[in-house]
């Protein structure tokens, strides 16, 4: 029998090229053709690292003061070493959560960006697995 | 210089892929179930130490879930096909070569510093950037290192590495591999070994090489030679060029309408259709087949299957569809319970290969149908499978697949995405 493609690949990202613009039959070419360069591609500028690149869907707002709303789309990127102060997601309790890593007096907290919100402290026993770090926000203007 | 090879293998792929994304079920014991949620597909560990085996059907071992919390799912094909995509992706740059053999299987080819520890470097650098496990075996020849992966998965202390080349006993490791469990060795070739006394691995590599060409042709030979250290198997970097395309699928519930069948068969070939396209490919010959459940022992059975030639090599949708219809109508009992039909599309040809008949001009595919079936499969492609389709198949269809257990398609679909509490 007869299988499928092992793996599905698509290109992650299509880029336009705008190869020819003047028309050859009449006229002067256009004064752009040597000046043409491809369109700007978002996930050149978003997306450093597509096979470690995942987007997750924030609910809630206790990263209001960091600039994230409910809604909003993270862009996380797992091959990013997690750092003192970056925003992560985590997942404390098994479910997926974003919060700002904060490492003081060796010990380790999940802060809210919203004094709504209490800090949550990783106790020492417990493996905090941080799922991957974000590096960028999506917000509807 | 000596070559080596790596066999990179994810552990428990699918259930693997869930768990990346559903934290919850890390250490829980998770069965994935095929297409209409029949049968065990991928288990995770904790369910193969309850003695559920791959390919059994779901509804035999209810109690033994039930009794042990089994978490049970229907299969996710989109998220397993972008995530082995990812894993893929990951272990590329770090190879000189690179064949992926399977959904979840890659073979490196390793420079010679390329040891232990950059196995298990790299074995921490997919686990990172993809969340999935897997365990790396390697050794100077394909079968080796797959012998090689086989025992990390086998014996836990490795830390799912291993390289042939730091074991002094090769033949040791080799005499407790039972020979249907070397590569490309199955049931019935493995008979046949014992029948000459040849029981496992070890004794396979020193037995007379004579006998063994005799006996398994030269495949045998080949593998004989792989587990003497000689490799004889290249990298397949590019895959191989396919021979047929296939698109069949059993129903969500028995079927007895010949409306229902050709709806189902039309968008079964439509999808063909689009995988010969993606392709560049277009089908000398087409293959329709019908059956009803043969563990429905009650109902009657039937079964049949034909083909025919298409008038002229095609992958246009509309071509395929009717071609398809015509033979499925021929070989169309009433009265029967279908659980299943489908297509085979063989005698497969580059397109451009393909000379337009210059008798008959119309035979071709025109530049109107070209252009149709690209603007079918972008939109297809933007807008998710089969959301525009041909007529012949059907709008509601009630007789698609069952699955009601399917996690979300993290990954490929927007309105999917995971989300996390803020």
């Amino acid at each position: 029998m007869i299988a499928e493609n092992p793996i599905p690949f698509e290109a992650r990202s299509k880029l336009r090229i705008p190869l020819v613009s003047a028309k050859v039959q009449a006229g002067f070419p256009s004064p752009a053709d040597d000046h043409m360069e491809r369109s700007l591609d978002l996930n050149e500028h978003l997306v450093a690292n597509p096979a470690a690149t995942f987007f997750v869907r924030v609910q809630g707002d206790s990263m209001r003061d960091a600039g994230i709303a409910s809604g909003d789309i993270l862009i996380v990127d797992r091959s990013v070493e997690p750092k003192d102060r970056q925003i992560v997601v985590a997942m404390p309790e098994g479910e997926f959560t974003v919060k700002r890593l904060c490492k003081r007096e060796g010990k380790v907290f999940l802060e809210a960006e919203n004094s709504a919100f209490k800090p949550i402290e990783v106790a020492k026993n417990q493996e905090l697995v941080i799922w991957g770090v974000v590096t960028f926000v999506i917000h509807q203007a | 210089m000596s070559t080596r090879f790596a066999l990179v293998d994810c552990n428990n792929f699918y259930a693997s892929c869930e768990r990346v994304f559903n934290p919850r079920l890390i250490g829980r014991p998770v069965a994935i179930l095929s297409n209409n949620d029949g049968c065990v597909i991928a288990r995770s560990e904790e369910v193969k130490q309850l003695g559920v085996p791959m390919g059994a059907p779901a509804h035999e071992h209810k109690e033994t879930f039930r009794k042990n919390g089994v978490v049970v799912m229907s299969s996710n094909y989109s998220l397993y096909g972008d995530m082995s995509a990812r894993v893929m992706e990951t272990l590329r740059p770090n190879a000189r070569a690179m064949e992926v053999y399977s959904i979840d299987e890659a073979f490196l080819a390793l420079e010679e510093w390329q040891g232990v520890d950059f196995a298990r470097w790299l074995r921490a650098r997919v686990r990172q950037w993809t969340g999935i496990p897997v365990s790396i075996g390697i050794g100077p020849t394909k079968t080796l290192a797959k012998i090689a992966n086989r025992i990390t998965k086998k014996t836990p202390e490795l830390g799912g590495v291993l390289d042939l080349a730091l074991v002094r006993d090769i033949d040791e490791i080799l005499s407790k591999i039972a020979c249907d469990d070397i590569w490309g060795i199955g049931k019935r070739l493995a008979v046949r070994l014992a029948a000459g006394g040849i029981r496992n691995a070890c004794e396979m590599k020193h037995g007379d090489s004579a006998w063994i060409r005799k006996t398994l042709g030269v495949v045998g030979e080949r593998i004989q030679r792989e587990l003497q250290g000689i490799p004889c198997l290249e990298l397949e970097e590019m895959p191989a060029p396919k021979k047929g395309i296939a698109s069949a699928k059993s129903f969500g519930r028995p079927v007895e309408k010949l409306e229902e069948l050709e709806e189902a068969l039309a968008t079964y070939t439509a999808r063909a259709a689009e995988k010969l396209r993606s392709g560049g490919l277009v089908a000398k010959q087409i293959h329709v087949f019908v059956a009803t459940n043969p563990f429905s022992i009650k109902q009657p059975q039937y079964s049949a299957g034909t083909d025919a030639p298409l008038p002229h090599p095609s992958n246009h949708t509309p071509d395929l569809i009717s071609a398809a219809l015509r033979l499925l109508r021929a070989i169309y009992q009433p009265g029967h319970q279908y659980k299943k039909t489908g297509i085979f599309l063989t005698e497969l040809v580059a397109e451009e290969s393909v000379q337009p008949d210059f008798f008959e001009p119309a035979s071709i595919i025109t530049e109107r149908g070209r252009e149709i079936d690209q603007i079918v499969d972008t939109l297809n492609r933007k807008l998710g499978r089969n959301v525009v389709r041909y007529a012949a198949m059907g709008l509601n269809p009630s007789w698609a697949m069952r699955q009601e257990n399917r996690s979300g398609r993290f990954t490929t679909r927007w309105d999917e995405i995971p989300t996390a509490m803020a």
